[in-house]
């Protein structure tokens, strides 16, 4: 799979509450969500983003609360991807449970800078900076993520496993 | 092993588990609230299972945004209600009979020594006091685990604190684990279990306990555990409604990392915006003033916190220039609070009391900040916007320095006040 998009750049440890704060999580329709998604990092986030785009940021990306909001908001804005230097763990758990591809690259998130062309190639872990002719390694994803992935998420692979059960 | 790799162990039916290791465990209890049980209702729908796997195994409990702040949240909240029904979940709490969800379980005896405890909420690692393995996952992980009775983990690395020393006056759980996140990060701990243990652990009562392993998730934890004690014991003692399995670490556990702290050195601990590590001694902090001071929430919203507060504040009144908002976490510790008269003394000092609710703690309700404002609460998240506006700021302490923070409209201890 490959995924190319411009990015927007943010820092280390960005919250769930940056993320899609707790004041719109009366609802969890995923297009409400996506409306104020990154609000709390960036106010105009929602409005400058466009579908394809891609998020690149520090450490410790998703700290926080639980909300699976979190990967909803920015895989319904149209995000294509996040690229991090790391995730909290949860975050992370989230993301490959919804299908939102995620990435981490300290060398991607230390020396790409918004509005960078960027191309993913997901399957090789290769993260290609098209705007500065530079190319940066992902860390691999372990088998099991692969798994679910393949799987289209953890619904499809739960579904398979109490097939194979009964 | 340690505790955590004995309990994981145990529930994925293996002998031996090593740390970094991807296992399939059984969980004995999954719990959602009216934020992420909606999407876990709706993927539980989506995987087309006939049933749950065991009714009596699954809790609901609204309790972010009830009672029910707006006509969205209660859609919200009727989807659980309605799930519950269709599905005779054993595990309901209505309003009325809830409480704030960390609070509310292991005072009802209902996560127990030795149990694998998933949560859609981050605030799940708080049952680690129990000597529980318990961790806070997704809405989409907690559908697949009310369909299958089972979930999918990386057994952590284990990392141990020390606390050894005689604590200062006023200093407790939440001044430990606020100045160990101060001194780690808040990604210090990142995919690891915290084990907390020492002299100091050793005496420390449950409510400080469960503080301390309620805020693991901080500092980017997996789970916060202590070894079950006679402390435990204690506690689930005439309140376990199963039976629990006290488990404890080898003496040749491996743990990636020990840290110890000389107690005598913490002092009493505030977090300031707009990171639960920013942490200064609150005595480095008096000229900060307050718009407001919310005492509860999942963190500190028990019992023994509304008596320390309410020990600072008899006798006393809520500075003219602070709301001061307080939340017991459940209806039995509005109960035992009325009894024990510390509703009045807060009533007298002019605070509000509160039906039990995570309510502000995230911004939800019953006392958001206003641009420019900022309070002083006994939660566990300081980020921007937490409590409201996303330039109003929070800022974190023990609920006995919150109270003499609430007298004198400022960041203040109890010491100011003759205490």
């Amino acid at each position: 799979m490959l995924i190319k998009g411009r990015n927007w750049k943010f820092g280390n440890d960005i919250d769930t509450d940056a993320i899609i704060p707790a004041r719109y999580l009366n609802t969890s329709d995923p297009q409400d969500l996506a409306k104020h998604v990154m609000e709390d990092a960036d106010k105009d986030f929602s409005t400058k983003a466009k579908a394809g785009d891609i998020i690149v940021a520090g450490k410790n990306f998703g700290c926080g609360s639980s909300r699976e909001h979190a990967p909803i908001a920015i895989k319904a804005a149209g995000i294509q991807a996040v690229i991090a230097k790391s995730f909290a763990r949860i975050f992370y758990r989230n993301s490959f449970n919804i299908g939102l591809p995620i990435f981490e690259s300290e060398e991607a998130s230390e020396k790409i800078k918004e509005g960078d062309e960027i191309e993913i190639d997901a399957d090789n872990g290769v993260i290609k900076n098209i705007s500065k002719g530079e190319s940066y390694k992902a860390n691999p994803i372990p088998p099991f993520m692969q798994e679910l992935i393949s799987a289209d998420g953890l619904v499809e692979w739960t579904k398979k496993k109490m097939a194979a059960k009964s | 092993m340690t505790i955590t790799e004995k309990i994981l162990a145990a529930h994925a039916g293996k002998k031996k588990v090593e740390q970094g290791e991807l296992i399939n465990a059984k969980v004995d209890l999954i719990l959602a609230n009216d934020i992420t049980a909606p999407i876990a209702i709706q993927e539980f729908k989506k995987i087309g299972a006939k049933d749950v796997f065991d009714r009596s195994r699954i809790a609901f409990i609204p309790d972010h945004f009830v009672p029910q702040k707006d006509i969205k949240a209660a859609e919200q909240c009727k989807l659980l209600r309605e799930f519950s029904k269709e599905y005779h979940l054993g595990l309901y709490f209505e309003v009325g009979r809830m409480g704030i969800e960390h609070a509310l379980l292991p005072e009802q005896g209902l996560v127990v020594p030795g149990d694998l405890v998933i949560g859609a909420d981050s605030h799940t690692c708080t049952y680690g006091a129990l000597g529980a393995f318990s961790t806070g996952v997704g809405s989409t992980d907690v559908a697949s685990a009310m369909a299958t009775g089972e979930c999918w983990f990386k057994v952590p690395d284990s990392m141990k604190f020390i606390y050894y020393g005689a604590l200062n006056k006023w200093v407790g759980g939440k001044d430990l684990i606020l100045h160990t996140i101060g001194d780690i990060g808040v990604d210090g701990a990142l995919y690891r279990a915290m084990e907390f243990e020492g002299e100091v652990i050793s005496n420390l009562p449950m409510y400080g306990r469960l503080t301390m392993c309620n805020m693991a998730i901080e500092a980017g934890g997996k789970s916060g555990i202590i070894v079950p004690d006679k402390v435990t014991r204690k506690y689930v003692k005439g309140r376990a409604k199963r039976e629990f399995k006290f488990y404890k670490s080898d003496k040749k556990a491996k743990y990636v990392e020990v840290r110890e702290y000389d107690c005598s050195k913490i002092p009493l601990t505030v977090a300031c915006p707009h990171l639960p590590s920013n942490t200064r001694p609150a005595a480095e902090l008096f000229e900060v003033t307050i718009d407001q001071v919310v005492i509860g929430s999942c963190t500190n919203g028990r019992l023994e916190d509304l008596r320390e507060a309410a020990r600072v504040i008899r006798g006393r009144k809520v500075n003219p220039n602070v709301r001061m908002i307080v939340i017991p976490a459940t209806q039995q510790v509005y109960k035992q609070a009325m009894k024990e008269k510390l509703i009045d003394i807060f009533i007298d000092a002019e605070a509000v009391v509160s039906t039990p609710t995570c309510g502000p703690c995230l911004g939800g309700h019953m006392g958001i900040l206003a641009k420019g404002e900022r309070a002083l609460a006994t939660t566990n998240r300081n980020f921007v916007g937490r409590m409201g506006h996303p330039e109003s700021e929070v800022y974190l302490s023990n609920p006995a320095v919150a109270a003499a923070s609430a007298v004198l409209g400022r960041i203040a201890v109890p010491e100011e006040l003759g205490l």
